[in-house]
């Protein structure tokens, strides 16, 4: 495991300002009981576990815009429904594919679709993803 | 005399699920509530914005709550949990947060100004409430006798708190008490408030099918005839996505899911021809013939025994 600096550079100041004025200040009251982690159901496939998403924004780390966490979060709020500090962790998920998606990083393009699955997909996941994952 | 209600239908409803939509009329009518279709609708955007500072996604449930105003109604429905669940809460957006809501009426200077004062109504919440359990119960004259039907709620209808259509989000049993009212028998699944994957049936069908197989796979180990839903999405990723799922786990076995729109139509005597059924990809027919449910209903009412 690589050790997290936590000289306060101005960088991570920055970050950590952006995701808490899209997201919401309590963030920095995540003690790390971990409830989030332990009832998302996408949490196998995760890079970073949820939690671990919020620790690192505390510390200003924009290292998490890396990792797939939130393009896999699904936004079903299970997290945010169940934390004990009252944290919209799907909020912050939500904040991370802003970030991403105003500096124009995509996860779903539409020229990757095939024929079949446009045809196949109903508008419902179609906008959805469009929406979510798609600058 | 039969009352009006605004209705939104979404856009899915008139093509994937265009039977969830031709049923919930069905349905309503039975208890003499005609669904009014807005004269003029857009796609609700499916998710609620989350982000603080991006307030274009408020924009088209808004514009939606206006046309109803428009049309002369102060309460609006859905079927499809996606739609409830943004119009729901782009509307208690709207009530309590008096700048966001004065910037958003300024945006769109050629509107009305909206200030909340609409109502927005899952189908089975005005269900309950204007006809309730006992009253469904009445109608029955197909009593879905001996059919195990497992029922999915996903997120959307009761996450969050502030919108949930469950008293109890984390253990609801308004499905459950619906299927019971339909003469059938409710098997509750510990999945059943779990996300099917949602979107990410797009870019990540694999996960969804991972999703899917564990979902229907403990439908399965309680004999769940069906599953029954009320999101064009969870319909699509537990149905269709059975394919991939099978591609994973190849004893999964084959089980249907339904709208609760459509159960219910089947219940209340509408002609099985009319249900859909042969739009799904795991056709639900041969389990209801199985059931001995696709005879002629009666002509009155039956009473359904608990
Ligand atoms: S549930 Fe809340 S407090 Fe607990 S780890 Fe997650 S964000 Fe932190
Ligand atoms: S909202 Fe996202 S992070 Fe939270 S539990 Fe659901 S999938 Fe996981
Ligand atoms: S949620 Fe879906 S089905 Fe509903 S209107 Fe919006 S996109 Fe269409
Ligand atoms: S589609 Fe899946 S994500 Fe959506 S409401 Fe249905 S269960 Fe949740």
């Amino acid at each position: 495991m690589s050790m997290v600096k936590l000289t306060k550079t101005e960088k991570r100041i920055a970050f950590r300002q952006k995701v808490l004025d899209l997201a919401g200040a309590n963030i920095m009251r995540c003690y790390q009981c971990g409830e989030c982690s332990g009832g998302c159901p996408e949490s196998a496939v995760m890079d970073l576990l949820p939690n671990q998403v919020i620790h690192k924004i505390q510390l200003g780390d924009e290292s998490v815009l890396d990792t797939n966490t939130f393009w896999i979060c699904s936004s079903c709020l299970i997290c945010s429904a169940r934390c004990p500090k009252g944290i919209d962790i799907a909020k912050v998920m939500e904040s991370l594919r802003e970030i991403s998606l105003r500096a124009k990083k995509s996860y779903v393009t539409l020229e990757a679709l095939t024929k079949e699955e446009l045809e196949e997909l109903p508008q419902i996941a179609l906008i959805s993803s469009f929406k979510k994952q798609t600058s | 005399m039969t009352e009006k209600i605004a209705y939104y239908p979404g856009c899915t409803a008139k093509s994937y699920a265009k039977y969830m939509d031709l049923t919930a009329r069905e349905v309503m009518k039975k208890f003499d509530i005609e669904l009014v279709e807005l004269t003029r609708w857009t796609c609700c955007g499916t998710f609620f914005g989350l982000a603080e500072d991006n307030l274009t996604s408020q924009l088209a449930p808004m514009r939606n709550m206006i046309r109803t105003r428009e049309d002369g109604f102060t309460d609006l429905t859905t079927t499809c949990s996606m739609c409830y669940n943004t119009l729901k809460r782009a509307n208690i957006l709207i009530q309590n947060d008096e700048e966001k809501a004065s910037r958003l009426n300024a945006f769109m200077y050629e509107e009305e100004d909206y200030e909340g004062d609409v109502r927005v109504w899952h189908l089975l919440e005005l269900l309950l409430e204007k006809v309730d359990i006992a009253g469904i119960a009445k109608k029955i004259v197909n009593p879905l006798k001996g059919l195990k039907v497992a029922p999915y709620y996903g997120c959307t209808l009761l996450r969050p708190k502030e919108v949930t259509i469950d008293k109890n989000p984390e253990k609801p049993t308004i499905l459950s008490d619906l299927i019971f009212a339909l003469g059938a028998e409710a098997v509750e699944t510990p999945y059943m408030t779990e996300c099917c994957g949602s979107y990410l049936t797009v870019k990540d069908k694999h996960l969804v099918a991972d999703r899917t197989n564990r979902i229907i796979g403990s439908a399965a180990r309680r004999e769940a005839d069906l599953l029954v839903v009320s999101c064009p999405l969870c319909q699509f990723n537990l149905d269709r996505r059975q394919k991939e799922a099978r591609e994973l786990n190849s004893a999964l076995p084959e089980i249907p899911v339904v709208y609760f729109t459509q159960l219910m139509a089947l219940a209340l005597g509408v002609d099985v021809k009319e249900l859909g059924f042969h739009e799904h990809y795991v056709d639900p027919t041969p389990v209801l013939r199985k059931r001995k449910l696709l005879g002629t209903p009666m002509k009155v009412p039956v009473k359904v025994k608990k």
